[in-house]
């Protein structure tokens, strides 16, 4: 018999829709954790040097692309984030990805550049409340304070000695995007780390 | 704890970074014509300078990107970060004995 392909999250192991239906959120809840469920991602690297590759890229994507440690677009609908000055990372909601895919491969081919799936080897991990960025803190050798970075503003750095690019979707909100392999790991640490304020998980995240 | 400024990136924790070793060391052009001890020279013998030293670093956990740091070997003060490929800044070269 053929195996059909059971496509799931990389924390779906954990049952985390049971769990929120039996922990309501409430007044005390400092910090609330989830995952955006199968998100598709986007590698593309290339040379901005070249004025006219920018805008074939917005033409395609709808949002510019930004400079390092920045992103662009609402991190509800297609977002890029600058991973580094030849690197950014397309985020697209679930499925919207392989169109958005072909289409760059077909308009970005005359450059030098690389267009790469990425989403099924990510997992995206919402992190927000009150106490999000204390929680944050703990683990992440970047400086958090608003003064240096706030909304709409990402990195590639460390969470408690695993790789991760963090971007900070709101005043007190964060997207935690780990490698699958990796996910579990931060997703328990994460909770053990929130434990102090109050954590609640929240599902149904898109 | 060093607080290193990545070129791309702005200052980043140590913790982010690895370290690659003496810069600027060229590849020989021709190294059949050179003697064992000359390409031994090449390979494993760098300078072990107390005082700025020309190193190259890589922002591992963050944009992935290489680049160049002159770093004081006796205080760990970083001088200066620039770009691979482009030559140290005038500013501190007054301050480093090149090869």
């Amino acid at each position: 018999m053929a195996n059909t392909y059971l496509r799931q999250t990389p924390l779906a192991h954990l049952h985390l829709d049971a769990r929120a239906a039996n922990e309501a959120a409430d007044a005390t809840t400092g910090v609330h954790i989830g995952e955006r469920l199968l998100l598709g991602m986007i590698n593309l690297r290339g040379q901005r040097s070249n004025p006219d590759f920018g805008p074939a890229v917005k033409k395609v994507v709808g949002a510019a692309l930004p400079d390092v440690n920045k992103t662009s677009g609402k991190p509800e609908g297609v977002h890029v984030l600058g991973l580094g000055p030849d690197e950014w990372l397309i985020i697209t909601p679930t499925g919207e990805e392989a169109d958005i895919h072909a289409n760059l491969e077909k308009v970005v081919g005359e450059f030098h550049t690389a267009v790469t799936l990425t989403g099924e080897s990510m997992t995206v991990i919402r992190l927000a409340g009150a106490h999000a960025r204390d929680t944050l803190a703990k683990g992440c050798p970047v400086d958090m304070h608003p003064r240096v970075f706030g909304p709409g503003q990402c990195a590639q750095t460390i969470l408690a000695r695993a790789d991760m690019t963090m971007h900070q979707t709101a005043d007190d909100a964060y997207d935690i995007i780990v490698r699958r392999s990796f996910a579990e790991y931060v997703w328990t640490w994460l909770e053990d780390a929130a434990r102090e304020y109050g954590v609640r998980v929240i599902t149904g995240l898109r | 704890m060093l607080l290193i400024p990545c070129p791309y990136c702005g200052e980043r924790e140590e913790s982010e970074f690895h370290q690659g070793g003496e810069a600027h060391i060229e590849r020989p052009k021709d190294p059949n014509k050179m003697t064992d001890e000359e390409w031994a020279d090449y390979l494993f013998f760098r300078d072990n300078r107390k005082g700025v030293y020309l190193e190259r670093w890589v922002h591992r956990h963050g944009c992935r990107r290489w680049f160049n740091v002159a770093r004081d070997t006796a205080t760990n003060q970083i001088v200066a970060v620039y770009k691979m490929g482009s030559k140290p800044p005038k500013s501190i070269t007054s301050r480093v004995t090149m090869k």
